[in-house]
């Protein structure tokens, strides 16, 4: 059986979308953090049928956590102090994001022109639809 | 400075002054005969497109002033891999004013980030095409009266048409409208426009399969043409291509005041014995085209 430690002290990335927990390791250059991270994939979750999870045993900024809802707006994330959850957070949808998806949309300039930052703006905070300035396709998460 | 990159750039009360000044240039155009002389308009297009070109060129000479560009990307800097930031950073200091054709969506906005002057999109992709839905709703407007209370008809490519889906954006701002949606399954409204934009304006809608069966409703019939440069597929092209050819026969079906509207170039969606019935409108488009053009250069330059 699978068995992963519970953190003393970290961060829990919880209720990631199956499939997903990679980009937000690459995202969050998990690879170059000076701790232990364990990925968790395809969870068993009441909520969501599976999920990815992601256990960090070091600390985030903030701005990092908020920029992650832009990736998947349904995570949730954990703060661990002392082996106990301190606080449960879901990450703000900001307005607009840089770099942190990108447009696979073929037809864009973004295709073309590669030193393009790649923006994305909220347009449905409801459904937490981004589109590309450039062309306005959607980012589908996956 | 402003930039218009999408046809809603425009306010509804900006866009009803552009029409007027348009409508005043179609009523005395002599008067704005001279009216941008010693000023240049650039036109960078980077895809052939010998109708907006030439209407953009007409449009700056009519009131008198120059025009300089290029009219394929092959002839252009894009060929030795310039930028289109670094690109316009250059033309700013030619032009005073710019119109941009690109095969990419998103390449004008690009423009609007760097440029010093104003920059107008004359089509970025299957994306936006803002000077021909000013021109459609020209049209409409003068040949009809209104923008309102209208039952307006798109036939043919509505998936890949940009005309289409600037146009249903630009309608859905005024009252009383109703969409019918004519399409092969293939070439239906894209999801995200029928949801974000009709519904989302609470505008009736229906999406029909055949045109004989909505003629009678129809206000305006909008006929667009299959574009093969809009498939990765060529099989799908030929296959789709002659689903809906307007011929007299479904025009008997039509209302007599109905307007047949199409941006150009047609091929064979509406069969040449159309032409000379009164309601085919797209010749008289084409010239309102300039006419808007016209209004939409002196607006961004202010010399109105």
């Amino acid at each position: 059986m699978l068995n992963i430690s519970g953190l003393n002290q970290g961060i829990v990335i919880d209720h990631i979308k199956a499939g997903g927990a990679m980009k937000i390791y690459s995202y969050l250059n998990l690879e170059n953090m000076d701790c232990s991270v364990a990925i968790i994939k395809n969870a068993k979750s009441n909520k969501m049928g599976k999920k990815d999870i992601i256990k960090i045993d070091g600390m985030l900024d903030d701005s990092d956590i908020d920029s992650l809802g832009a990736l998947d707006h349904q995570i949730t994330i954990n703060i661990i102090e002392d082996g106990i959850i301190k606080e449960k957070k879901n990450p703000k949808l900001p307005e607009q994001v840089e770099n942190i998806i990108i447009c696979k949309n073929p037809r864009c300039i973004t295709s073309v022109e590669r030193s393009l930052p790649h923006v994305f703006k909220l347009t449905d905070r409801k459904n937490g639809t981004y589109r590309c300035i450039y062309c306005e396709q959607a980012f589908e998460r996956r | 400075m402003k930039h218009i990159i999408s046809p809603t750039d425009l306010t509804v009360s900006e866009l009803r002054e552009l029409l007027d000044l348009a409508e005043e240039i179609i009523r005395d155009p002599k008067k704005y005969s001279n009216i941008c002389h010693g000023k240049k308009l650039a036109t960078l297009f980077y895809e052939p497109s010998t109708r907006t070109r030439l209407s953009f060129e007409a449009a700056m000479l009519n009131l008198g002033g120059n025009v300089l560009g290029f009219s394929s990307a092959d002839s252009s800097s894009a060929a030795k891999g310039e930028s289109v930031a670094d690109t316009i950073r250059v033309i700013s200091h030619y032009a005073d004013i710019c119109a941009m054709r690109h095969p990419k969506e998103g390449a004008p906005l690009v423009a609007s980030l760097y440029s010093s002057i104003p920059i107008i999109n004359a089509g970025d992709g299957g994306h936006n095409h803002p000077t021909q839905t000013f021109t459609d709703l020209l049209t409409i407007k003068n040949l009809k009266g209104r923008l309102d209370c209208l039952t307006v008809g798109f036939c043919g490519d509505l998936k890949f048409g940009r005309t289409v889906h600037s146009l249903i954006g630009a309608l859905s701002r005024y009252k009383n409208i109703k969409f019918v949606l004519i399409s092969p399954e293939e070439l239906m409204l894209p999801a995200y426009i029928r949801e974000e934009v009709i519904e989302g304006n609470h505008i009736p809608y229906e999406e029909v399969r055949i045109l004989e069966d909505v003629m009678p409703d129809l206000d305006i019939l909008y006929m667009t043409r299959v574009q093969r440069e809009r498939f990765f597929n060529e099989e799908d092209y030929i296959r789709l291509k002659d689903t809906y050819i307007l011929d007299m026969k479904k025009m008997a079906l039509a209302k007599p005041d109905m307007l047949v509207l199409h941006p150009l170039p047609r091929v064979n969606e509406i069969a040449t014995e159309v032409d000379s019935d009164p309601r085919a409108v797209y010749f008289k488009q084409a010239q309102f085209g300039v006419y808007i053009r016209m209004a939409l250069i002196m607006k961004l330059l202010e010399v109105v």
